[in-house]
């Protein structure tokens, strides 16, 4: 006699808005997907990026445009949100960064154990955001 | 299912991401030396660093060279990564092709521009 079971749900899709905020992920899951978060922001902010580094080194004149634009604010564009800008963008390298030595250093030592995985991942995590408040307390004029 | 590994694999043309895979990390290893070097000389710059110590950083010829060299291979793993973004999440063909463009050409012309700046410094 054939076992009655009932069918399996099949999960074939997820959706964005209504699975994905359930999923509670490890530290290392987080640490993998904001390295992919934190790379896309950078290439989205990547003229930003360019044009940072275009006004600081080109010339006094536009060094002078440079730091003006983070004091006053430059076209509608005020200073405080330029400097919120800058700080994503320094959280988004240092995350980057050290999630991607954490990648090199897994390669070489072949650490796959998944103590290492998750001991790795919150370093990762409290680096990371440990000194983007460092920098971050720097770029607002905390110290 | 065929074989797509090893030495009986079946030759698909397609590439097998060992490429990407070690680009990804050479290209990483080069841009985290160029920001070490960055970041030593600004830490080591006595005094303020304001525009011409910044500026001093970037001015010598090899420093130059070595930036230039480090922004193409910078573009090239920004690519590889934003197309396996778009490879994951993207599936429609037509919609695809419009973001690997226009990726390719977002990275083109910052690279541009940066390679412009190191070099009418």
């Amino acid at each position: 006699m054939p076992e009655l079971t009932p069918p399996r749900r099949e999960f074939r899709n997820i959706n964005a808005l209504n699975d994905l905020p359930t999923y509670r992920l490890p530290a290392a899951g987080w640490v993998s997907i904001l390295h992919r978060i934190s790379g896309a922001l950078m290439f989205l902010l990547l003229p930003l990026i360019v044009w940072l580094f275009d006004t600081s080194v080109s010339s006094e004149i536009s060094h002078d445009r440079f730091q003006a634009a983070f004091a006053a604010g430059i076209g509608f564009v005020p200073g405080w949100f330029l400097k919120l800008v800058l700080l994503a963008i320094i959280w988004a390298y240092l995350h980057h960064l050290i999630a991607g030595v954490r990648h090199l250093y897994m390669d070489m030592t072949h650490s796959v154990t998944k103590e290492f995985g998750k001991s790795s991942a919150v370093v990762t995590l409290v680096l990371s955001i440990g000194l983007t408040v460092v920098l971050g307390a720097k770029l607002f004029g905390l110290y | 299912m065929s074989v797509n590994y090893g030495s009986k694999r079946v030759v698909t043309g397609a590439g097998y991401g060992m490429r990407d895979w070690l680009a990804q990390r050479v290209t990483a290893a080069l841009f985290a030396l160029l920001t070490l070097i960055v970041v030593l000389q600004v830490i080591f710059t006595s005094g303020p660093l304001g525009y011409e110590g910044w500026a001093a950083i970037f001015a010598p010829q090899w420093m130059k060279a070595l930036s230039f060299a480090v922004f193409v291979a910078l573009a090239y793993h920004i690519w590889i990564g934003m197309r396996d973004i778009w490879m994951d999440y993207v599936k429609p063909a037509g919609i695809r092709l419009v973001l690997h463009v226009f990726t390719i050409v977002w990275l083109v012309a910052c690279l541009g521009w940066a390679v412009q700046v190191l070099w009418r410094l």
